[in-house]
């Protein structure tokens, strides 16, 4: 199958893993930051805020990468803000990612049995602290396996960059392609390479869900023991 | 900043109709990846080794492997070894594979929640395999992923504007054609984004009414603990 490829289309379209690991990275690393505000926003005692951050979660999710993709990379100009392919699918990540991160750690977030709010609120810490030193290391351990899961479906929603001409593994699939027409197998070769991106991360995080899952049951198990 | 959005109300007839495709698209992909997807996990949880590993190679392929390429190799894959398709028949079989392998997991996990004593008590009222999964492990299994399974369904819908890339004259490629017609993209994708809004709320709604009819002893949904 690699027959077809020569030396150089090869190195091509391991650069365009490359750029996909990028691109991916940046919208886990700033999806996340913003994701992180969203969840805090969305479990704040402020009712406006609260239903501020629901409404951002309700019309993103709502909303395909592929059209905000398009609103970022061809109406941003029509306003006067020119934008990069890269900054316009980083952007348009990073809203996207935002959203779900936000709903997921918002779930983790809450999750956390209500006597450790009570019982930090019981020595005296403020709501800051209680978040910060209590509710958020306990958040992190519920939300880790989630959020690995969704990495999955970050990169594999890099590849709609592609449609606003950013060069990364399906692009260079399709620039590939057009130059020796065998849509077959440079396909097969690219969902191959995501493959491989993809499915060790979507290991781990079956591995860490059941990890937890059987933390999980055993309390579960205690109590059949004792009847 | 000047916002008009009066260049582009003109064509709401060709958005409607772009949208009313990209519904067609979702609730065929949402019933014949149903079947499938429950035939997949009745698959997985088959004893014979053969079945269960295609089953589940074919849900890890799906689920490791971006739509966008997925429906490349299968709009170029398919023409290339003679079979002309048309556009709107290769997005429903691409969206059909993709979201079967996607509601195979989910519904595994369906069935993986009723208790084996269950399963045991049916078999011993003398019910046959096929019996057993249509009255004892469908149902109950569907109740319990019943959301996450929506869901899914509510995201393959909004899946459906990559379909755009191959010329399927849905949503998007209707937004696409409209903003080169109007030069005013930012109107056109907002008045888009918004009624893919509109569309996902109707699809929930849609499976709210299913659900409490499929379900009338509204029980509280998801596992239990």
């Amino acid at each position: 199958m690699f027959a077809h490829l020569n030396a150089s289309q090869l190195q091509f379209l391991i650069d365009g893993a490359l750029w996909t690991v990028v691109l991916s990275s940046i919208a886990m690393i700033c999806g996340g930051m913003v994701g992180f505000v969203i969840a805090l926003a969305r479990v704040s005692p402020g009712a406006g805020l609260r239903r501020a951050a629901a409404v951002y979660i309700q019309v993103v999710q709502g909303t395909p990468l592929l059209v905000i993709l398009f609103v970022t990379y061809f109406g941003l100009p029509t306003i006067g803000v020119t934008v990069s392919p890269l900054v316009s699918a980083g952007m348009s990540l990073t809203i996207n990612v935002s959203a779900y991160l936000g709903e997921i750690w918002r779930g983790a977030i809450q999750s956390v049995p209500a006597p450790q709010w009570e019982a930090a609120e019981c020595l005296a810490l403020t709501r800051t602290q209680r978040m910060f030193r209590v509710v958020l290391p306990q958040a992190i351990r519920i939300a880790t396996p989630p959020t690995v899961g969704f990495s999955v479906q970050v990169i594999k929603n890099t590849s709609l960059a592609s449609v606003v001409g950013f060069v990364e593994l399906a692009r260079a699939g399709q620039i590939i392609n057009n130059s020796i027409f065998q849509p077959f197998s440079v396909y097969l070769i690219i969902a191959a390479i995501y493959f491989c991106l993809c499915f060790p991360i979507s290991r781990l995080s079956r591995r860490l869900e059941r990890r937890r899952g059987f933390a999980r049951a055993l309390p579960e198990l205690e109590v059949f023991a004792h009847e | 900043m000047n916002l008009d959005f009066s260049a582009v109300l003109p064509f709401w007839p060709d958005l409607a109709k772009g949208a009313l495709l990209s519904l067609l698209l979702a609730v065929s992909a949402t019933v014949l990846g149903f079947a499938i997807g429950t035939l997949c996990a009745v698959g997985r949880r088959s004893s014979y080794r053969p079945v269960s590993a295609v089953c589940g190679a074919y849900v890890e392929a799906i689920r490791n492997t971006p739509l966008l390429v997925q429906i490349f190799l299968v709009y170029f894959g398919l023409s290339s070894v003679g079979f002309r398709l048309s556009a709107v028949v290769v997005a429903i079989l691409a969206m059909v594979i993709n979201v079967g392998a996607y509601a195979a997991e989910i519904m595994r996990a369906g069935f993986d929640s009723i208790q084996p004593g269950q399963i045991e008590a049916a078999e011993c009222l003398g019910l046959s395999r096929v019996q057993v999964y249509c009255h004892v492990i469908l149902l109950p299994g569907l109740e319990r992923v019943y959301p996450a399974l929506t869901s899914q369904f509510v995201l393959m819908m909004l899946a459906t504007s990559v379909c755009s890339q191959i010329s399927t004259e849905e949503l998007t490629a209707v937004a696409n054609f409209v903003q080169s017609e109007t030069y005013r993209p930012l109107e056109t994708y907002l008045i888009v984004a918004l009624m893919y809004v509109l569309l996902s709320l109707l699809m929930r709604i849609g499976f709210w009414g299913l659900g409490a009819w499929l379900f009338p002893r509204r029980r509280k949904l998801g596992t239990p603990c």
